[in-house]
């Protein structure tokens, strides 16, 4: 009886195909300087890194992560926010405000809908605060000056987003807690000097804060900060590589 | 590792790279140099094994070499010593010195017609001295790979992060109030925390002044920090004024957001957390 022999899933050709020529996923790794710089430069996301670095970068004192923990919890929020997509209208019309509903759904019938939830609303506080954090850490270790005056630039609009993604999504779960720190919030445009009334109307969809309002920021909350975002996530993480990599040392 | 990487005569090469480096002369140059100074030495000291190499390297001279030589005609004399070095490779470093016969490749004798009408130009093949090449290469300075070490220690902060959130997450659950009502204002009624900051100072300025002037300042302010502040260093000694700068400005944002979340009560009137409570939702 011939002896069947399992296929060798490195030497197939699909295996091939998605892995590069030299990865260290087609002839093993081993701990060499050459396997280590491949391990770096074969994978879309570990590319944004250079395949080496300045060894005070390291120094968790220098960064505190800072940086690189904001983007983490852009990509959570990301994830849990595509999660409560699925269960979440933004409707808020008289005598059906779906909006809410769907949160007291979202918290008491759907699976991990609670825990889910928490995630997105502490994380998002989370992202503010590390924001704001790593923009103070760039000032104190000089990271802004040049090359790199652009890239602080950069910065200070990803800031203003961050900001702008959390007032929008404070908004959605349209409880008294939501519409009245967005009316608070919003008053103040109404003071702005010659387009007052225009300035509120673009933000509100209307003179109060109402269901046009909760439509809009839930687009802009959803889709189009997001995109705006990630646009200038893309700029700020390639002139990092492009301005030579983490600044300092002190 | 090539015949010439190795460094023969250590003594030799260290005493003439002492030397080297001490006049003065690029890092690079006095290497090649001390190289060279310690092959020498040893094969002084060793003849027989020079005379062994320079035979190896006639064997692996260009074996077409010799029937186009003819061919080759003048040009041959002018050609030879330019061709010299690049067929023989690293043995062109001993030959100086020693009597040992060393034949160089000869010319190939295929010279490309010109092209009709071209201009009567030629090109020429130089040798360049080490000196005469301007480095300019980044210095390499102290760098350690990406992986493991800059990736191991992302993914632990990552994962320190993940579970501190998925924890506090599963303990603390975020607020929901009743449903909303635009006709029942809550006293009082605070905008999220990141704002509380201007809402305190409307308690002092003109909403235009406070809402307006002051956050379009910020922002344009903070746009501008480097090419306001043109101090090249980034040494904190050599940036009082800036650091102190910033660091009233960003405890003053801190303060006054405490203060707009804590000890601001009904009526957005001023209280004690510890007595009265805190009057403030995440």
């Amino acid at each position: 009886m011939a002896k069947i022999q399992p296929p060798n899933l490195r030497e197939s050709e699909v295996w091939k195909s998605i892995f590069r020529p030299g990865s260290i996923y087609r002839k093993g790794y081993k701990d060499t300087s050459r396997d280590r710089a491949l391990a770096t430069m074969n994978n879309v996301l570990w590319h944004l890194h250079p395949t080496k670095v300045k060894r005070h970068g390291l120094k968790l004192t220098y960064t505190f992560c800072l940086g690189g923990l904001s983007f983490f919890l852009f990509v959570l929020l990301t994830i849990t926010g595509i999660f409560l997509m699925f269960f979440y209208r933004p409707m808020a019309d008289i005598g059906g405000a779906q909006a809410y509903t769907d949160m007291q759904t979202i918290r008491t019938s759907v699976f991990f809908g609670d825990l889910v939830r928490n995630m997105h609303r502490w994380g998002a506080h989370l992202m503010v605060l590390s924001v704001t954090l790593h923009m103070a850490r760039v000032f104190y270790t000089g990271a802004y000056k040049p090359p790199r005056e652009f890239n602080w630039v950069v910065g200070v609009v990803l800031l203003f987003l961050t900001l702008g993604l959390s007032f929008t999504g404070y908004l959605l779960p349209w409880d008294q807690l939501a519409i009245w720190a967005v009316t608070v919030g919003t008053s103040l445009a109404g003071y702005s000097p010659f387009i007052a009334k225009q300035a509120n109307f673009l933000l509100l969809g209307g003179a109060i804060v109402s269901p046009n309002t909760l439509l809009r920021w839930y687009v802009l909350h959803v889709l189009a900060l997001p995109f705006v975002l990630v646009l200038f996530l893309a700029v700020h993480f390639w002139r990092i590589r492009k301005d030579g990599g983490i600044s300092g040392p002190l | 590792m090539t015949w010439e990487e190795v460094h023969k005569d250590m003594d030799a090469y260290q005493a003439a790279l002492t030397a080297q480096s001490s006049s003065g002369v690029d890092r690079r140059v006095a290497e090649g140099r001390a190289r060279r100074a310690g092959v020498r030495a040893y094969l002084k000291a060793h003849p027989d094994e020079e005379a062994a190499h320079a035979a190896q390297a006639r064997a692996a001279a260009p074996a077409g070499a010799a029937p186009a030589a003819a061919a080759a005609g003048g040009n041959g004399g002018a050609a030879a010593p330019v061709a010299a070095p690049v067929g023989a490779g690293v043995a062109v470093a001993a030959a100086p010195i020693t009597a040992a016969v060393r034949e160089a490749p000869l010319p190939t004798g295929n010279i490309p017609e010109p092209k009709k009408g071209a201009p009567d130009k030629h090109r020429l093949l130089a040798i360049v001295p080490p000196e005469g090449i301007q480095r300019v290469e980044r210095e390499q300075g102290d760098r350690v790979h990406t992986w493991p070490h800059l990736l191991l220690e992302e993914f632990i902060a990552m994962a320190i992060l993940f579970a501190g959130l998925l924890v506090f997450s599963s303990l603390i659950n975020a607020p929901l109030r009743e449903l909303a009502n635009p006709n029942l204002t809550p006293n009082p009624s605070k905008a999220p925390w990141y704002f509380l900051g201007l809402q305190e100072l409307l308690r002092y300025f003109h909403p235009m002044v406070a809402g307006i002037v002051i956050p379009t300042f910020i922002l344009v302010g903070l746009a501008a920090v480097p090419y306001v502040d043109r101090n090249p260093s980034i040494k904190p000694g050599d940036r009082k004024v800036a650091i102190t700068l910033f660091t009233i400005l960003f405890m003053f944002g801190a303060v006054l957001t405490i203060i707009g979340s804590f000890f601001r009560g009904p009526g957005y009137n001023w209280i004690w957390p510890w007595t009265q409570g805190v009057f403030f939702e995440l």
